[in-house]
């Protein structure tokens, strides 16, 4: 297997896949912990510490940033630039080009988040970098697929692979979503105001939040599941035709959700009612892109008692087919008169992005790592020690919330028997105490999981140091003295 | 056409996704910018003085809108607790909208002229001071920073453009006399902007400091502002149902 890995890393550009990598766990380590603090601010308002910097308000903002853009964006650069050049049969084309946008996106990012910090914004969710950061994103976003298109173009392979039809949606969606939803009038380097106002600006900012869920951690992922599944459990797609006919539905259907994140607001009602009717018949291809995965693994079922990496991924499946069941429920006028505005909304998403984006990506970088590095990972049993604290940690999150979420908003609309309202705000607040502190040892039962994949990643990156080191010198030796002494002669 | 022609052209499924994916976003929203009825005819709503702009500038800062909504729904719960639902006209003026997903405190659409400016500046410098369960973080640097408006009127040229209508010329000045009345006209005057904000300031003395312009003083005037341009009485219930 060393010799195969070998082999594959001179005629593929591994380098830069590795180099997204090792950021992806990086941005994960610093943005889940960023959103463990967030979420132990609002258990214990004394940890915002009277810092402006890191108050519950610009911390949310970096966390939301790091996790979705660092973390999550990283991993699918990473997971792209692989998967395109094994399945084109190709080698990554400019690299010059795609070494910028490793360095452009890192940079971005890392920038994005202190700027938050330091009260820079504009304060639109998923979209708070300021106009320069978005220029540079647009540039950076460019370049990549130049090099994800140029790359396909040069397949030794007449088909394109199904996973690179949703990468390939996901870079040209998410490129138009940043254009139109950043369109702004800069004040100063610092500030901006967006060109539109009021119910348009809510509209276009929803078009965009809802898609970067479509696209950036929906879509992209999916196309990341359909090399790793396949390829970990060693069997074909469970079925083409399935993959052509969710990819178009879920493609088109996805443009139309985003009202449903502002039912009952004062956008007129024809549009609210469009995006819940799409949302429920999106359930349709998130389902079947589910469906094709978790069957890809009928007939090897034995798979998930023996393999770690398989259990995440078809447990990253149960999340994403649980969730994209929610979404649609909550897209509901009746239902999301509820849960609008409450907890429950973050729980959802949480259980989309710990349960499907994070666990799916933590399956290919187990998958990833030990190819990269030509060696085995250090230690199976720690797969799966992370795989029970992130499950453990997932749980109690979603629960938490759902408790909290619920709660509130049937306190909310809870009257007595006079007709008057039966609770006050701040008596919610007070009820949302206990949840918000489970939340929080959810969260950092995550985390601790994450950190137990850094360890498990850093000692087979040694590993593979110490083997490549052995290998050269028996090389040397087997070279005998006709190899010159490094810095002696010459 | 078979689905294998798009498969083995990458320059036909580039083209095929495009199209496919700007359907809906072409349906929802540019209408939104043709229907007259999106945004409601309405009595009342004026652009923000340059010292509650500044403020909200503050209250993008911040993050306020992480954890408070400006948006009230149609229920009786919210119109008990808030007051009318928000019209789409009472926003048409700002640049981003603030509705907000999340209420981890009150909805803030209507908070203005509901407690004292006193009340406000207690409760962002210390809110477990007024009240003891609130989870809200301390604010205390608002009071302590002095407000920087040397570039106001470069804030209210950039909303100009965006389409506000702040006045750079006497043709403007004139129809917004027209519009709002000399009084808020003349706060709407760009080139009077920073003389505007002392004289806001030092009218209503938000912050309680009358010898400072601080941070405080410029959120705590967009707080107060917040839901009271339009009079509801004026309107008969059920008005604005017919543009929802």
């Amino acid at each position: 297997m060393a010799q195969t890995a070998a082999l594959s890393s001179e005629q593929y550009n591994y380098d830069i896949v590795r180099k997204f990598t090792i950021m992806s766990v990086i941005w994960a380590v610093v943005g889940m912990s960023a959103g463990l603090w967030a979420a132990l601010q609002l258990a214990y308002p004394a940890l915002n510490l009277d810092i402006p910097y890191v108050t519950f308000g610009r911390l949310r903002p970096v966390h939301t940033t790091l996790v979705i853009f660092g973390f999550g964006g990283s991993a699918l650069f990473a997971t792209s630039y692989y998967i395109v050049q094994r399945t084109c049969q190709a080698r990554l084309a400019f690299p010059w080009l795609a070494e910028f946008t490793f360095w452009g996106w890192t940079a971005g990012v890392g920038l994005g988040a202190l700027s938050y910090m330091a009260g820079m914004t504009q304060s639109r969710e998923y979209a708070e970098f300021e106009w320069p950061l978005d220029i540079a994103i647009t540039v950076v976003w460019v370049a990549y697929a130049l090099v994800f298109i140029e790359t396909l173009r040069r397949r030794s392979q007449p088909h394109i692979y199904v996973a690179n039809w949703f990468y390939l949606a996901f870079i040209l969606v998410t490129a138009i979503l940043h254009i139109f939803n950043n369109l702004a009038i800069p004040v100063s380097l610092t500030k901006s105001y967006s060109l539109f106002s009021g119910v348009q600006d809510g509209m276009v900012q929803w078009w965009y939040g809802h898609n970067a869920v479509g696209f950036f951690l929906t879509a992209a992922f999916l196309g990341m599941m359909y090399y790793f599944v396949p390829k970990q459990a060693g069997r074909p797609v469970y079925s083409y035709r399935l993959s052509i006919i969710h990819f178009w539905a879920l493609i088109f259907l996805y443009m139309w959700a985003g009202p449903h994140h502002l039912h009952w607001t004062a956008l007129p009602d024809w549009v609210s009612t469009l995006g819940a009717t799409f949302s429920i018949m999106l359930l349709l291809p998130s389902w079947g892109g589910m469906i094709n995965g978790i069957m890809t693994l009928s007939g090897a079922w034995d798979k998930l008692r023996t393999d770690p990496i398989m259990l995440f991924l078809i447990t990253s499946l149960s999340f994403y087919g649980m969730s994209t069941f929610e979404g649609p429920l909550m897209a509901l006028k009746s239902v999301n008169a509820l849960s609008h505005y409450t907890d429950w909304t973050i729980g959802h998403v949480h259980s989309g992005a710990l349960g499907w984006v994070a666990l799916v990506s933590f399956g290919a970088f187990y998958h990833l790592v030990p190819r990269l590095y030509g060696t085995r990972i250090h230690s199976i049993k720690l797969i799966y020690v992370h795989f029970w604290l992130a499950s453990i940690g997932i749980v109690l999150y979603i629960t938490a919330m759902w408790v909290a979420g619920i709660g509130q908003g049937l306190m909310l609309r809870g009257f007595d028997e006079y007709g008057n309202l039966a609770y006050t705000f701040i008596e919610t607040v007070e009820f949302l105490h206990t949840p918000y502190v489970w939340r929080a040892i959810g969260g950092a039962f995550f985390v601790s999981g994450v950190l137990v994949m850094v360890y498990n990643f850093i000692m087979t990156i040694l590993a593979s140091r110490r083997e490549e080191a052995a290998l050269q010198a028996k090389l040397a030796a087997k070279m005998g003295g006709s190899q010159p002494v490094p810095g002696a002669g010459d | 056409m078979r689905h294998e022609h798009i498969e083995i052209n990458s320059g036909l499924l580039i083209l095929f996704i495009i199209m496919v994916v700007s359907i809906g976003g072409l349906v929802e929203i540019v209408p939104l910018f043709y229907i007259n009825e999106t945004v409601e005819k309405v009595e009342g709503v004026r652009p923000y003085t340059p010292l509650e702009q500044a403020g909200r500038d503050i209250y993008q800062r911040e993050g306020c809108y992480l954890c408070h909504s400006q948006m009230i729904r149609p229920f009786r719960d919210e119109w008990l607790r808030y007051g009318h639902y928000s019209l789409a006209a009472e926003s048409k003026y700002d640049h981003p909208f603030q509705w907000g997903s999340k209420r981890t405190g009150p909805d803030l659409a209507r908070i203005g002229n509901k407690y004292s400016n006193q009340w406000h500046v207690q409760h962002l410098v210390a809110p477990r001071s007024v009240v003891p369960e609130s989870i809200m973080p301390n604010y205390p640097w608002l009071l302590e920073n002095d407000l920087d408006y040397e570039n106001i009127e470069a804030h209210l040229r950039a909303l100009r453009l965006a389409g506000v209508p702040y006045s750079s010329n006497a043709a403007e000045y004139e129809r917004n006399i027209a519009n709002y009345g000399e009084e808020v006209a003349g706060m709407l005057d760009i080139d009077l902007a920073r003389q505007n904000i002392e004289i806001q300031a030092r009218q209503f003395d938000y912050d309680g400091l009358p010898e400072r312009i601080t941070e405080m003083e410029a959120l705590v005037a967009y707080l107060q502002s917040l839901g009271t341009m339009v009079d509801f009485t004026q309107y008969e219930e059920g008005h604005f149902v017919e543009f929802r």
